[in-house]
């Protein structure tokens, strides 16, 4: 029993490193794009259009990854990218978790109307497709930084309130709570003080999975061309580029889907491995 | 020559304890024996290994078990559980989580028929009715139609009765048959799995804690302490005079029905602390072998 | 009895829950810039066309006033027009329908048989090697969202190795006979296995991708609940009965350990046809999502609104067919 229980901590570990020096690695690449980046993301050079990575005959030097129909450097337009893709993952991943873990709270541990309310709202939310009330919401915003930022808050914070609010009243039902009422606090203290210390851990695996969540919104909003400006660099649009030309370079599609996909994986499995971690059981 | 014969069977947890040390018992062709200790003894595991469904954290470390002529723990994993299906059932212990909750009860006591002896699906429903009223159920045809939560729990300990029956096995394994149930029920279980057992000459390990529950149904009894056999005797001779100074004691602690003015006695700690040196006695020298053995190995 | 009461007590909160989804439809549209009436005119049209039609519109009315009047329509059938077809939306969407309910069910078909396969391999061999890459497995499965497993299997199943198709729902230059927009059972009730197998090798791929995560949750959820189940009193009685260990683990505990996944699988089937959106783009399969997208980039406002409102409409359908389903298959409360 007790090697099992290490075996499954090492791997933990293990996952835990890994997805967390990917994504260092792309948050260090994010904030130093200017300087690393060999070639800047938006030039253009019609005579080198769709050249093939380094490896291949007929490759170009100094375009490693090779370039897309309109002859811009992939790995440039990559490594700007994970600007944009970490910006909206860690501003509307922020903004989703305070603003559903605050209503969660609410109806977890105020009950009453508040908790009515807001589980008839989440119970609403989730009639509607994710995706399409994304894109909806894009169409109605206009396109931009802040319309995607806006639209995955709108959408995701049931995912937050949910989680929270069952939570909150599980927290709210032990003897704790009741002793800190006999102790003389008041209910914002109680759920602040006591509740919210509780399901922090909670609200942290929640969070990180968000920010992939929105890794991938992003993605699909320029994939569909609703993002921001169709000329700056988006990993999405990159993806929308490569699957049109898909049989002429694959190239165009591959780099930036490998760049997505540990991306999402590694947020997931970051969340997954501070579940664990945070799980008393394994602990 | 007996039916079933368990010879130094050891088990123990993995990389754990013991549970069983070296036990040995026999059960002749329609023999009744009963098997008795307190909990904790290892009574039930003696009963789970033969029927070859030991918990997975358990294994056999040493000993044979012999059915019908063959080591159980000789053949291939499906070969020996076909054997078992074939010969032996087990009476279990709780009725209420022992039937499939989401099957009629027909298919529960018809299924090992068709699927492992081959019968049709018309015998096999006519055996199954017929074993039904041998447990005086009323209206089996419907009761075949039921699920399990529709019956009571003395119904449904009938039932698994009946279905232990059902493929005339030469042995039963009853575990604990009795103790999930009301005081009332208790006896006519009891008495059933009795009569049961004296019409088709079934050979039967009793498994109890129970030692009034054994002077009733029982020829031979084997006491369990601490997974050892402490004691091997016949009914009467052991209630007439018990050999062993901890099966004393056990006899001694039982109420008597006769006499419940006597009050409980403990068993004393003088006499549980003897047989503990002797598990302890027996374990050194189990260790020691098998360090010995590793030494010349290595 | 009990049945009834739970279908009724169902009913009311789906209302309530359609109902909002009508109400935030409606006024997330009316917030758009720009007068969607204006958009319906040609060019060169004068403020009193647009009055006019305004009031055709009841525009002109206040919100609520409107509110009332559109769903009204709504509860009749009448979603309005489309700006860029000038078609009815409600024949419209209908005939987008069956593609996009085509592609849920065989992605749930496909996901059903997949995590069913993880969770049963995983029960029968636990505790090795196998099982662990199982879990490993349905890990990375369950990480990866719905898009970008379509894109992996463009790459691996379109270009590396094309074996399958990647764009469309059958071969444009095929004659088809079909009379419903169900080609997928109608090619099979025609016995045309020509075009079944056509169709079926354009549906596999954004059916697979869609299918992937969701086969992760069914192999997840159903191993633990085999596992539960196997330690219980009736399966080791079977196991004294002389039945091989795959038998009593499909015949004794499934039944029992697949009854928790099944409201779960529910809400995750949800999910799936919610994915259907960026799947069906992404393979350009005509069905709803993809038509939700087009509506989406030239604006067109009533047909967006009755996209939503349909799927929203599938959805809480599904959850009702989820917990009826659940009392069916439940003896205990069948019965009681």
């Amino acid at each position: 029993m007790l090697d099992g229980r290490s075996m499954i901590r090492r791997r933990a570990g293990l996952r835990l490193w890994l997805s967390a020096g990917w994504l260092g690695l792309l948050l260090c690449l994010a904030l130093a794009a200017p300087w690393i980046a060999p070639k800047d993301p938006l030039a253009q050079d019609l005579f080198l259009g769709r050249m093939p990575p380094f490896w291949q005959a007929g490759a170009e030097p100094g375009y490693l990854l090779g370039t897309d129909s309109l002859g811009r450097d992939v790995l440039s337009r990559i490594i700007h990218g994970a600007r944009l893709a970490l910006l909206v993952a860690v501003v509307a991943g922020a903004a989703t978790c305070v603003i559903g873990a605050c209503l969660g709270l609410m109806a977890g541990f105020l009950r009453g109307w508040a908790d009515l309310v807001i589980s008839r709202m989440i119970d609403i939310w989730m009639a509607f497709p994710p995706v399409l009330f994304s894109i909806l919401l894009i169409a109605v915003l206009g396109p931009g930084l802040w319309s995607i930022i806006i639209a995955i808050v709108v959408i995701d914070w049931t995912r937050f309130a949910r989680v929270i609010r069952a939570e909150a009243m599980s927290q709210g039902a032990m003897d704790y709570v009741a002793s800190a009422h006999v102790a003389g606090r008041g209910r914002l203290g109680t759920m602040l003080r006591e509740i919210l210390p509780n399901v922090l851990p909670t609200i942290v695996v929640l969070l990180t999975l968000e920010m992939g969540i929105a890794v991938i919104v992003e993605a699909i909003l320029s994939f569909v061309n609703l993002s921001i400006s169709s000329d700056d660099p988006t990993w999405g649009g990159m993806i929308a580029e490569g699957r049109s030309s898909i049989h002429q370079a694959w190239w165009v599609l591959v780099f930036p889907l490998i760049t997505l996909f540990l991306t999402v994986l590694s947020f997931s499995q970051l969340g997954e491995g501070l579940k664990d971690r945070f799980d008393p059981v394994l602990r | 020559m007996s039916f079933l014969s368990v010879r130094n069977l050891t088990l123990r947890l993995k990389n754990g304890p013991r549970l069983l040390r070296r036990v040995s018992l026999d059960v002749a062709p329609g023999e009744v024996r009963g098997l008795v200790g307190e909990s904790g003894a290892g009574k039930s595991m003696i009963g789970k290994a033969i029927l070859g469904i030991l918990p997975g954290a358990v294994e056999i470390a040493e000993g044979e078990i012999w059915l019908d002529g063959t080591d159980l723990l000789s053949l291939p994993p499906t070969e020996r559980r076909r054997r078992i299906g074939a010969t032996a059932a087990l009476i279990p212990q709780d009725p209420l989580t022992a039937l499939n909750p989401s099957h009629r009860i027909g298919p529960q006591i018809t299924d090992r028929l068709v699927h492992i002896l081959g019968w049709s699906r018309t015998d096999a429903t006519a055996r199954a009715l017929d074993l039904l009223a041998e447990v005086h159920i009323p209206d089996p045809e419907r009761v075949m139609r039921n699920y399990p939560h529709e019956l009571s729990g003395g119904m449904r300990q009938r039932i698994l009765i009946a279905s232990a029956f059902a493929a005339e096995p030469k042995l039963i394994v009853a575990d604990e048959p009795t103790t999930a149930l009301d005081v009332t029920v208790q006896k006519q279980i009891l008495r059933l799995i009795a009569g049961m057992q004296a019409r088709h000459q079934t050979a039967l390990l009793f498994v109890t804690h129970d030692l009034g529950v054994v002077s009733k149904v029982c020829q031979r009894l084997t006491v369990l302490y601490s997974g050892m056999v402490v004691e091997d005797a016949s009914v009467t001779d052991f209630f007439a005079a018990p050999r062993h100074a901890y099966s004393a004691a056990l006899l001694a602690a039982t109420p008597k029905y006769t006499d419940p003015a006597a009050g409980l006695l403990p068993v004393p700690e003088t006499v549980t602390a003897s047989v503990r040196a002797e598990v302890e006695a027996f374990d050194r020298a189990m260790d020691s072998a098998i360090n010995e053995r590793g030494l010349a190995d290595g | 009895m009990q049945i009834l009461r739970i279908l009724l007590m169902r009913l009311t909160t789906t209302a309530i829950t359609l109902l909002g989804v009508a109400i935030i439809v409606f006024f997330v549209i009316r917030v758009v810039p720009g007068n969607p009436v204006a958009m319906m005119l040609p060019p060169g049209a004068t403020e009193d066309d647009i009055a006019r039609l305004n009031a055709l519109y009841g525009l002109d009315k206040s919100l609520v006033a409107q509110f009332g009047i559109w769903l009204s329509g709504v509860v009749q059938g009448d979603f309005g027009t489309s700006i860029t077809s000038r078609q009815p939306v409600l024949g419209l969407v209908l005939g987008r329908l069956p593609a996009t309910l085509e592609l849920s069910i065989m992605a749930l078909v496909i996901a059903c048989l997949l995590g069913g396969a993880a969770a049963l391999t995983g029960t029968r061999y636990r505790g090795t090697r196998t099982e662990a890459a199982i879990d490993v497995a349905d890990g990375v499965a369950l990480s990866v969202p719905d898009f970008l497993w379509g894109l992996v299997l463009i790459l691996l199943f379109g270009v590396l190795v094309p074996i399958f198709h990647i764009s469309g729902r059958v071969t444009p230059s095929l004659d088809l006979p079909f009379t419903t927009n169900f080609y997928l059972f109608e090619s099979l009730l025609r016995l045309r296995l020509d075009l079944w197998a056509d169709i079926v090798s354009h549906m596999f791929m954004p059916a697979l991708a869609l299918a992937i995560p969701l086969a992760a949750i069914i192999g997840q959820l159903l191993k633990q609940s085999l596992k539960e189940t196997m330690n219980l009193d009736y399966v080791t009685l079977a196991r004294t009965k002389g039945y091989g260990e795959t038998r009593v683990i499909l015949r004794e505990a499934l039944r029992n350990a697949a009854l928790p996944t099944l409201t779960l699988v529910g809400v995750q089937f949800t999910f799936l046809i919610g994915g259907t959106v960026i799947i069906e783009r992404l393979f350009s399969y005509e069905g709803l999502g993809n038509m939700a997208i087009d509506a989406v980039i030239n604006r067109d406002l009533p047909l967006i609104q009755g996209i939503v409102i349909l799927f929203a409409v599938i959805f809480t359908a599904v959850n009702l067919a989820v917990d009826l389903l659940y009392a069916v298959l439940n003896p205990r409360l069948r019965h009681a």
